[in-house]
């Protein structure tokens, strides 16, 4: 049914409140990429199944089983974020959160929690001894501020009827009812809400140059293409809240008078791309997109973009030029995006979460928004927290907690005994951090004082096992192979600086190689096109500067203390432990050890491979590589 | 007027489009690979990179020029940066100087020799691709292309073809032809232009050097040159001629030193098209048939319109081009000659290399003979000269042979857009007063605008005419003409921007002075000769009564 007015529009936000709150108990299983790979379809499949049977069933607004008045709805939700504790479900009203579940733990769950009200407890997080009842009291979520997440996990994605419940879409109404577009841009400029794709540009002002252009065709654009090796904040909104970013495009496309609107997402998340597309369907098929909004004269038009796997098209001239079909290749500015963007029409584009913090800042006022945070990065931001910290996933805090905060009271500390290294923020275009900026506020501007960078939010937090120098090879390796091949300094440089990196790691690497990375670097960051080029070398001279000691030692000692680098191992026999069996010797592939029975075997180094074949062979422990 | 500040000096600037184009202007010549002032800007080889007076590095060639702007061009940051992307450009790139055909004429050799880079840290560890040899015209060598993306521009931008593009990403990409396809299985039409762009030795001309040497040492072969119009006024650049002079007479005097048996003009074919073109342009207007008349002297343009315009097609001129005309001629006269027992060879000296394909098209072949044996373009021609250790300007000036050594004015400007049109309309109106020759080259034809329209009365009535250069402007005509939406009676179509003096064949750089200094070098011809009127030249008369009596069909048209 169509809604025409804004008054529908609220008759229709009770009645789904009512329909929702019929169920007794919801049932939210996450059908987030990590948690579906982990099986959470056939978990949702499988409880389907078990309150079919059950007396007065309902799953409201699914299609699946038929509709009732009944006490237990099952759900399909976007994200929960805490990856790391995969399958999750979540049962409402009490909260509990179950981790780590299968398929096998439906019908306890149905028997036991849905139809008694009992705790599965070896489904139950824990923590330090403590078993946690309630998802809220978890420390992961404790620690949280989660607006932008706010109903991911907590909402069936797939339908719009429940996004319209919480609240969903009545920003845009009240933008569009009670507000002129310059009003609109105001507010977000007041808001200082700054952009959440990497560079932090202001998005009020962004709309503003954009809404101040002669040319009146005007495109609003989201770049959904998140390519960072280890991010997944914009996936998880688009998988478990795409309402919320439609709704921030709809506002934007008032804001500046735009009729049509693209989201570019990368080709990788063909379960974003279905539930965007079903998302606009619905919000089609309610009226709230297409020719005369809610009875309005406002029209807005979404289409969809799949990029076809290059993470240059991240960069927005790339991105716009990708949509227009021809090679995702920057170019060079000015014009501008704001200017000159898609089809060469003025264009906001911004990123899924800046989007998605519009409706919030809308509805409460760019004041409330502001008390988030600090002065000049107000808001939240979501992290994609991965690497060797106990509880990774997707996590949200307000901009200004510290790393600290992020890693250990979110985070859970570092995983198994080894200890804090660093942190890399903001993927192939960040830096690294170290212990001593533990306790810098994560802003945009007090990491770009360090040498780092938010980016889009990817975490990798690294332990003492991690080699900096494989880090830097790791990170330069993508990069090289995502550059566009336009400029020589990006093109040409990278490559470059990956071979010395390559040659380092091999054990080949000289003192001069790394003046050499620092002049290549110095060149790529002074002289590339795009933004992705000029950041290429981060990864390299933040390593570079707080670990030069790594490489020294790579270099000159050929040596690696984190023993990462295969090339550098050296295998050694403990002569005590050795019982002289001889099994490494047969294990050898390449014959590199030699002995007697029942006396120390030897290896000639000059022969091994460092496969580590000898290593598991030993009964006896008596094989390792030498620190 | 607005002022910068460049290395502490101020600088004046109104409208130039980019900080670059004021740098030049201040005399301070920063290197550049992949910026065309005709071109969109692309801004991919950095090395007109600027510091100002923040530290901000930027490219000047992107960068609007604002009043107060304090700029920096050779800071040691600079200097630093450019040395390294040119180490970084040759550390891939090919560095066989000594035998790289552009050797000399090659923007990275000279500007690594201008930035003094003299080490090179890195290993070139690209694999060698194959060359490209298989179109009649160009040869791309990969292994040479730094990717500065200016063909690629061109052959869009200009020509409106597409031809070449990149492929793939990063440090593999490539400029190919889509699909991997060869050249010679695209809709290339051989103008030549991306070799002209070319800063590198990725694309260079076909070569027909050899062959010709052969046949000059051949004692049985008699080997007849014709020069193009557009050769006289570009021959010289190499020797140092001033631009745009007629070098004429010390070409003629060269190729008699290096064994040429007969040496005549493509101007005399000029006059012979003149003729054949005008005739069958008032049998058209008489007719009403096929108009607008299409010319067909440009063999780039013939084949863009096959190409792209097949249905256009009978709208093409029957006239064959000047050097075909003037090959067909030669080789009819030679059959007829049953004393000589020679072989005749035509060797035509062209600007372009089109004309390589051209002489290979089966209508250019008269009695199962081609017309034109060879093709040499006017660097190749350079080459042949420098090989010979023949100094161009210390030759005297010679005559041409006779008597296909005479030519009109009319045929000398066949050389630059517009210049077919005016020829045409002289022979048209029948006068030669000057103040009606003067008339004619004030209709608007002249210039060097992409479409130019002049309206000539004509017999009673009005003709209009279009005269088109570049191929991206000829798509825009066609489509126009396609659709209905324009009309015109006769349409000259030159491929090159600016015409034949700018052709694929001509020695580069091609710069905007060189073009100018051509441009009027060929309009000097037109203006110092004593006939100024295809039909006034007396051999073409008199051909006419004679061998060409009753063959005009067989030597001078094309059966479509």
């Amino acid at each position: 049914m169509r809604i025409e007015n804004r008054e529908m529009l609220n008759q229709l936000a009770e009645y789904a409140k009512q329909v929702i709150g019929v169920s007794k108990c919801r049932v939210l299983i996450c059908a987030g990429t990590g948690c579906l790979a982990g099986g959470s379809g056939e978990i949702y499949k499988k409880m389907c199944e078990l309150v079919k049977g059950y007396p007065d069933v309902s799953v409201e607004f699914g299609p699946e089983i038929a509709h009732g008045n009944g006490p237990v709805a099952v759900k399909k939700s976007g994200c929960h974020g805490f990856c790391e504790m995969g399958p999750l479900m979540r049962i409402e009203p009490m909260g509990i959160l179950y981790t780590k579940m299968s398929v096998e733990d439906c019908e306890a769950i149905f028997e036991r929690t849905i139809k008694k009200g009992d705790v599965i407890r070896h489904l139950l997080y824990k923590q330090d001894g403590i078993e946690y009842q309630k998802q809220e009291d978890i420390p992961f979520y404790k620690k949280q501020t989660r607006l932008v997440l706010k109903n991911c996990g907590h909402i069936d994605a797939e339908h719009i009827e429940e996004y319209i419940a919480c609240g969903g879409y009545q920003a845009f109404a009240k933008a569009l009812f009670d507000m002129k577009p310059e009003e609109v841009v105001q507010e977000i400029m007041d808001s200082n809400l700054r952009g959440r794709g990497g560079g932090g540009f202001q998005t009020g002002y962004k709309w503003k140059q954009v809404a101040g252009q002669k040319e009146k065709i005007r495109y609003v654009v989201c770049n959904g293409d998140e390519g960072d090796p280890g991010a997944f904040m914009d996936r998880s909104i688009m998988e478990g809240d795409p309402h919320k970013m439609i709704e921030g495009m709809m506002i934007a496309a008032y804001a500046v008078s735009a009729q049509e609107g693209y989201i570019y997402v990368r080709a990788e998340y063909p379960l974003a791309i279905s539930r965007l597309k079903l998302a606009i369907r619905q919000a089609e098929e309610k009226g709230l997109l297409g020719d005369h909004i809610l009875g309005t004269d406002f029209s807005f038009h979404l289409h969809i973009n799949r990029g076809a796997g290059a993470f240059v098209c991240g960069e927005g001239s790339a991105l716009t030029a990708s949509i227009e079909g021809k090679r995702g290749m920057p170019r060079v500015k000015p014009p501008r995006t704001v200017e000159q963007g898609l089809f060469a029409k003025p264009t906001v584009l911004n990123n899924v979460e800046t989007f998605a913090n519009v409706p919030m800042i809308i509805t409460n006022g760019a004041a409330w928004y502001r008390s988030i945070g600090p002065e000049n990065s107000p808001g939240t931001k979501a992290f994609a927290l991965t690497g060797s910290v106990k509880n990774t996933g997707l996590i949200e805090v307000p901009m200004g907690t510290t790393l600290r905060e992020v890693i250990f009271d979110i985070g859970g500390g570092i995983k198994g005994d080894a200890e804090f290294k660093a942190v890399q923020i903001g993927g192939p275009s960040g830096g690294c951090l170290i212990t001593p900026h533990l306790d810098v506020s994560l802003d945009f501007d007090s990491l770009k004082k360090m040498g780092a960078m938010i980016g889009s939010g990817g975490l990798v937090v690294m332990d003492s096992n991690t080699c900096m120098v494989e880090v830097a090879r790791f990170f330069m390796n993508f990069t090289q192979n995502e550059s566009c091949g336009k400029c020589v300094p990006c093109r040409e440089g990278t490559k470059r600086m990956l071979e010395i990196l390559e040659r380092i790691v091999a054990g080949n690497g000289t003192l001069e190689d790394l003046d050499l990375l620092e002049e290549l670097a110095t060149t790529i960051t002074d002289t590339a096109l795009c933004g992705l080029g000029k950041s290429a070398a981060l990864p390299v001279m933040s390593t570079l500067k707080l670990f030069r000691d790594e490489y020294v030692q790579h270099v000159v000692d050929k040596k690696c203390a984190a023993k990462n680098c295969t090339a550098l191992r050296r295998f050694v026999i403990s002569p005590v432990r050795c019982k002289g069996c001889s099994k490494c010797a047969r294990n050898c592939p390449v014959g590199a050890i030699s002995g007697r029975v029942k006396e120390p075997y030897v290896i000639d180094n000059s022969k091994c491979i460092k496969c580590g074949a000898c290593e598991s062979a030993c009964a006896f422990g008596a094989i390792h590589i030498e620190a | 007027m607005k002022y910068m500040t460049i290395n502490n000096r101020k600088v004046a600037f109104d409208d130039e489009k980019n900080v670059l184009s004021v740098i030049r202007k201040s005399g301070i010549n920063l290197p550049t690979f992949c910026y065309h002032s005709e071109l969109s800007t692309y801004g991919a080889c950095r090395m007109c990179v600027v510091e100002d007076d923040r530290g901000k590095i930027f490219a000047s060639c992107s960068e609007v020029p604002r009043d107060g702007m304090v700029i920096y061009t050779n800071t040691p940051r600079l200097q630093h940066h450019r040395k390294m992307i040119l180490e970084l450009l040759l550390s891939s790139h090919c560095r066989d100087c000594t035998t790289c055909k552009k050797n000399g004429v090659c923007t990275l050799q000279n500007l690594a020799k201008q930035l003094g880079v003299s080490y090179i840290r890195f290993e070139n560890n690209k694999p060698v691709l194959p060359l490209d040899e298989s179109s009649d015209y160009i040869v791309r060598d990969p292994n040479k292309c730094i990717l500065c993306g200016d063909c690629v521009r061109t052959c869009d931008e200009i020509q409106g073809l597409g031809i070449l593009d990149f492929a793939y990403r990063g440090s593999k990409m490539q400029v190919m032809p889509a699909f991997n396809r060869t050249m010679a299985e695209t809709d290339c039409v051989g103008c030549g232009q991306c070799r002209v762009v070319c800063p590198t030795g990725a694309i260079t001309i076909k070569q027909n050097i050899h062959p010709v040497w052969l046949a000059l040492a051949d004692k049985n072969v008699r080997v007849v040159a014709q020069i193009a119009p557009a050769v006289r006024v570009a021959v010289g650049d190499k020797f140092g001629i001033p631009k745009g002079e007629n070098a004429l007479g010390q070409l003629v005097a060269a190729l008699r030193r290096m064994g040429f048996d007969e040496i005549y003009d493509t101007n005399f074919g000029a006059d012979l098209t003149v003729m054949e073109e005008a005739k069958e342009f008032v049998e058209r207007l008489e007719s009403g048939e096929n108009l607008p008349l299409f010319t067909s002297c440009c063999p780039a343009w013939v084949k863009f319109c096959e190409n792209r315009y097949p249905n256009l097609r009978r709208h093409i001129s029957t006239c064959r081009s000047p050097q075909e005309m003037f090959g067909a001629l030669i080789k009819e006269e030679a059959r007829m000659d049953t004393e000589d027992t020679r072989k005749t060879m035509v060797v035509s000296i062209m600007p372009c290399t089109a004309k390589k394909a051209e002489i290979l098209r089966p209508e250019h072949y008269t009695d199962g003979e081609q017309n034109v044996d060879l093709v040499l373009t006017t660097t190749e021609i350079t080459r042949m000269i420098k090989e010979a250790g023949i100094d161009l300007s210390q030759m005297p000036s010679e005559a041409l042979d006779m008597p296909f050594g005479l030519s009109s004015g009319a045929g000398a400007i066949f050389g630059v857009t517009g210049g077919v049109t005016e020829a045409v309309l002289r022979r048209l109106i029948d006068s030669s007063a000057a103040e009606d020759l003067e008339r004619i080259s004030f209709t608007g034809i002249r210039g060097t605008d992409g479409i130019k329209e002049a309206t000539v009365p004509f017999q009673g009535r009005e003709l209009k005419l279009a005269v088109v250069n570049g191929l991206r402007n000829a798509d825009e005509l066609m489509k126009k003409i396609e659709s209905g939406e324009v009309y015109y009676d006769f349409v000259e179509v030159m491929a090159c921007k600016r015409g034949c003096m700018a052709g694929g064949g001509q020695p580069v750089p091609i710069g905007p002075r060189t073009k100018k200094a051509r441009f009027e070098g060929i309009y000097k011809i037109d203006s110092v000769a004593q006939i100024k009127r295809s039909n006034e030249n007396p051999i073409i008369q008199s051909l006419y009564a004679g061998i060409l009596k009753g063959k005009e069909h067989k030597l001078l048209h094309n059966e479509w």
